[in-house]
């Protein structure tokens, strides 16, 4: 079986978890080997998800912690034990 | 992240209920960044966001006795923050984006990404330029709700395909359907603009394979 790009693109995501099974994964592989369009399209897909899931793209705001535990300090408070 | 620990967790709650009242921050503690970022992916407010996690963590206290175990504890949580979200939303008359309800997704994972033919790895040092932070954040609050909700659990709280199915009330297929979708989307937004971070040395094939 010989896959095209469009085939490929769909598989992107899975491909990037190792959800794919050992023989599309095969095939895959043997695209990207050929193909610099879809080699370029899953390094930079999986560059995305590398920087979203970096802690300092998504940082809690300032003191957003110790304002909680207040909170709930003085909510346990009013509810008793 | 902090990964879950059941019997951590299941001893603390026992005793919590039992009266050591205290123990409910360090039960806490470890879901406060996944409740306060699905709320920030449902209500894109900070300031709101912060009022509904407190809310959250206020009502899972006042509501532990009723927590079956059946499920993980974060992800009872999330339910209740979702649900927090949810009702906010409705409060303020929001129109809903799309439906967070959809059971199934179409199953096509079509679509056309941003056509590179040369890429280099954006090194994770750069994200200490706030400039593209800014750019990253404001890709994925662009995305549709539906989206945006499985690329925050899934991609920045790292939790797993099933987790993150029971927290948002949608089928393990949805999760998938809807990631592929997303990061597909954020690939045809961004690549081209990360391509301006990418390092300027010259490589002899003109693309990066790590």
């Amino acid at each position: 079986m010989r896959i095209d790009c469009k085939h490929v693109w769909q598989f992107i995501s899975a491909y990037i978890d190792g959800e794919v099974d050992a023989v599309l994964r095969a095939e895959i592989d043997r695209h990207l080997e050929t193909c610099e369009i879809c080699s370029a399209v899953l390094d930079s897909t999986r560059n995305v998800v590398v920087l979203v899931a970096d802690q300092r793209v998504f940082e809690l705001p300032a003191g957003f912690s110790e304002r909680l535990h207040a909170r709930l300090d003085r909510e346990m408070e009013l509810a008793g034990p | 992240m902090t990964a879950e620990n059941p019997e951590f967790e299941s001893d603390c709650i026992r005793r919590i209920l039992a009266g050591e009242r205290e123990l409910f921050h360090d039960l806490i503690r470890p879901c406060e960044r996944s409740i306060f970022f699905l709320l920030m992916s449902l209500l894109r407010n900070e300031t709101e966001a912060e009022e509904a996690a407190q809310d959250t963590a206020v009502k899972v206290y006042l509501n532990l006795k009723n927590f079956r175990g059946d499920s993980q504890f974060r992800t009872w949580v999330l339910s209740i923050a979702r649900n927090e979200g949810l009702s906010r939303l409705r409060k303020a008359g929001t129109r809903r984006e799309d439906s967070l309800e959809a059971e199934t997704d179409e199953q096509s994972g079509d679509y056309t990404p941003a056509i590179l033919t040369s890429w280099r790895e954006i090194p994770s040092e750069t994200l200490e330029r706030e400039e593209l932070g800014t750019i990253l954040r404001k890709a994925i609050y662009g995305l549709p709700v539906i989206y945006r909700n499985v690329v925050l659990l899934r991609d920045i709280e790292e939790m797993d395909v099933r987790e993150t199915a029971a927290a948002l009330g949608i089928t393990e297929g949805s999760v998938k359907v809807r990631l592929h979708r997303a990061r597909g989307l954020l690939q045809r937004d961004l690549a081209p603009q990360l391509k301006e971070f990418a390092p300027q040395r010259k490589s002899r094939f003109g693309w990066f394979k790590p």
